[in-house]
């Protein structure tokens, strides 16, 4: 038990280390939410608020619509960049240190996970008090309500990360995660428009929208932002980080791996 | 049972049987020909009442038993028990009637009657129309000095407010204001006089005394076409600090320091919003939005919206019943 949290303690450093180290990185996790506030949300500043879908009660800017979407793609981008950094461990030799250490794989990536999972939490409340410098807020409780949302979040991603990384055989294969997962993982979800306006746009992608788990992780942010309990994006969330999780411990699997002969 | 205890057992009976009276807040709906009333406490509505054709503005009496309400195409002012909800009679009102106010006696209702160019003064007690005055084209807003000695009524058209004396039923002062001026408000105890100008975007402020101009409020929301910046109603804090201004289809009710005549802050409430009421205690503001057919609550200390009730199509005028 003690060496196990030692691990994660040692995980979760090596985390923080990596990420203060990059200071570019740091900065793009905040500036890339920023510029889609600042430039993107302001130009749907005008008139019209969006119509009231739960969980708000009044017509709210697009830039308060976008918020909780724009802490999800935070912790989309952190969650899959930290993630698919393992490859790079695996490239760099650090991962056969990780691996070989006596304790179960399963925690080894679970500590992994929660690392990762912790530096998108801490950005994401740097972007909400950037937020709140702008003049976008929220109520008091809402910030600590949607603690446990951003997590899960984060976690469901990162997973979804790790498993995507068992697969990749090179750091270059990075750009296309990028093109054919994060990108349409953003875009087709509830993190920029609500539902009931892609709907209006085509029944197809609302369906996508609809089966895109991402979505879920966005609107257990927002639900949670108001207060408002969200049972069927909770449920979603967690069956999709156990599902991902699954896969990643099947992909880091030494007896059926696809990455066997590269560690 | 000593009779204490038995006294105080009485009086809780009677305090459950009674129904507690919560405050309301009454909206009349132009397109559905009826009027919806919200729990303050609970903010949904618990009524709705039907009422004659395209009710539009709409007053209680000083003690809140009779409600007055303007029901334009069946031109006529109609009296409502809000106890029951009934209509008790129609009083004459001349044509089209859309927007009047009662005199402080309590007696005296003054119509605007916006297709005859007429404000009509009407007795609430024997139902008479006591004097029809002619006024500018198209009359809308109408104001009562809180002495009773000054009506006024504004032209959308003519582009005036036109300064009654409620004795002589004379018309002693005209000013003219920004392009169709539609809401009128003696405000800071009678010492000024608003009038909004919705397609002048403005609100000119006058000194009552000499019905001079002292200034004029601008408007100017980011992101948002001046013309659709188009101030109707509007009300005072009990301070008389700040004002709260709806601005019509660009869907912001506008804060406005009463001192400085500057704009502080704008809310956004839903579409098309023209008239609004407080609650008893002023601490919530309620916005009627026409074109999305809600009623938007705004809390006045913090100026944030804090929820939007649906009510019928296209509500128009608000009136507190405490």
């Amino acid at each position: 038990m003690r060496h196990a949290l030692a691990a994660l303690r040692v995980i979760c450093h090596r985390e923080a280390l990596r990420f203060l180290g990059q200071r570019a990185r740091m900065l793009a996790a905040l500036v890339r939410p920023l510029v889609w506030l600042f430039v993107f949300a302001a130009g749907f500043r005008a008139a019209l608020g969006l119509s009231i879908t739960p969980p708000y009660q009044t017509y709210i800017t697009y830039e308060t619509y976008i918020v909780p979407g724009l802490c999800g793609m935070i912790l989309l981008f952190n969650g899959m960049q930290s993630s698919l950094s393992l490859v790079m461990d695996r490239e760099m030799g650090t991962m056969r240190l990780l691996l070989t250490a006596p304790l179960p794989r399963w925690w080894l990536l679970s500590c992994k996970l929660i690392a990762g999972a912790l530096i998108s939490v801490l950005q994401a409340y740097a972007f909400l008090a950037i937020c709140a410098l702008y003049g976008i807020t929220f109520s008091p409780l809402g910030y600590v309500a949607i603690l446990p949302a951003l997590f899960l979040t984060a976690l469901m991603v990162g997973a979804l990360g790790i498993a995507l990384s068992s697969t990749i055989k090179q750091l270059e294969n990075f750009a296309g995660v990028m093109n054919f997962v994060i990108f349409p993982m953003f875009f087709l979800s509830t993190a920029l428009y609500p539902l009931w306006k892609m709907a209006e746009a085509s029944a197809l992608l609302e369906t996508i929208c609809r089966l895109n788990p991402f979505s879920y992780g966005v609107e257990s942010i927002r639900f949670a932002l108001y207060l408002t309990p969200n049972p069927l994006a909770w449920g979603v969330c967690l069956t999709a980080l156990i599902v991902f999780m699954a896969l990643a411990l099947w992909g880091y699997d030494p007896a059926k791996r696809m990455i066997g002969r590269k560690i | 049972m000593p009779l204490k205890t038995k006294m105080s057992a009485s009086l809780l009976a009677l305090a459950f049987a009674l129904p507690v009276q919560a405050s309301e807040i009454w909206v009349s709906n132009e397109k559905d020909d009826t009027l919806s009333v919200i729990d303050i406490d609970t903010l949904e509505v618990v009524r709705m009442i039907e009422v004659g054709e395209r009710p539009r503005g709409i007053t209680f009496n000083s003690d809140y038993t009779r409600l007055y309400i303007c029901a334009s195409d069946s031109d006529a002012v109609q009296v409502m028990d809000p106890e029951t909800g009934e209509i008790l009679h129609d009083l004459p009102s001349g044509e089209d009637p859309e927007q009047f106010v009662l005199h402080p006696d309590d007696r005296h209702l003054w119509i605007a009657n916006e297709d005859d160019a007429v404000t009509t003064v009407v007795d609430v007690e024997t139902r008479k129309v006591v004097t029809q005055i002619n006024v500018g084209i198209e009359p809308e807003g109408m104001a009562v000095s809180p002495d009773g000695k000054t009506v006024i009524t504004t032209s959308e058209t003519t582009n005036m407010a036109h300064w009654i004396d409620t004795g002589t039923h004379e018309i002693y002062a005209n000013t003219l204001v920004d392009a169709r001026p539609r809401h009128a408000e003696f405000v800071k105890d009678g010492s000024e006089l608003w009038v909004s100008s919705e397609i002048g975007g403005t609100i000119t402020v006058f000194d009552t005394t000499d019905q001079s101009e002292i200034g004029k409020i601008h408007f100017e929301i980011q992101g948002v076409h001046p013309d659709l910046i188009q101030p109707v109603g509007f009300e005072l804090t009990p301070d008389h600090k700040t004002a709260f201004v709806a601005l019509g289809p660009s869907n912001h009710v506008a804060v406005v320091n009463t001192e400085t005549l500057a704009v502080e802050e704008y809310i956004l409430v839903g579409r098309r919003v023209w008239h609004m009421a407080f609650s008893p205690d002023h601490s919530q503001l309620f916005t009627t939005n026409g074109v999305s057919g809600d009623v938007t609550v705004i809390d006045v200390a913090s100026r944030k919206p804090v929820k939007t009730i649906k009510v019928g199509r296209f509500p128009w005028g608000a009136a507190m019943r405490p």
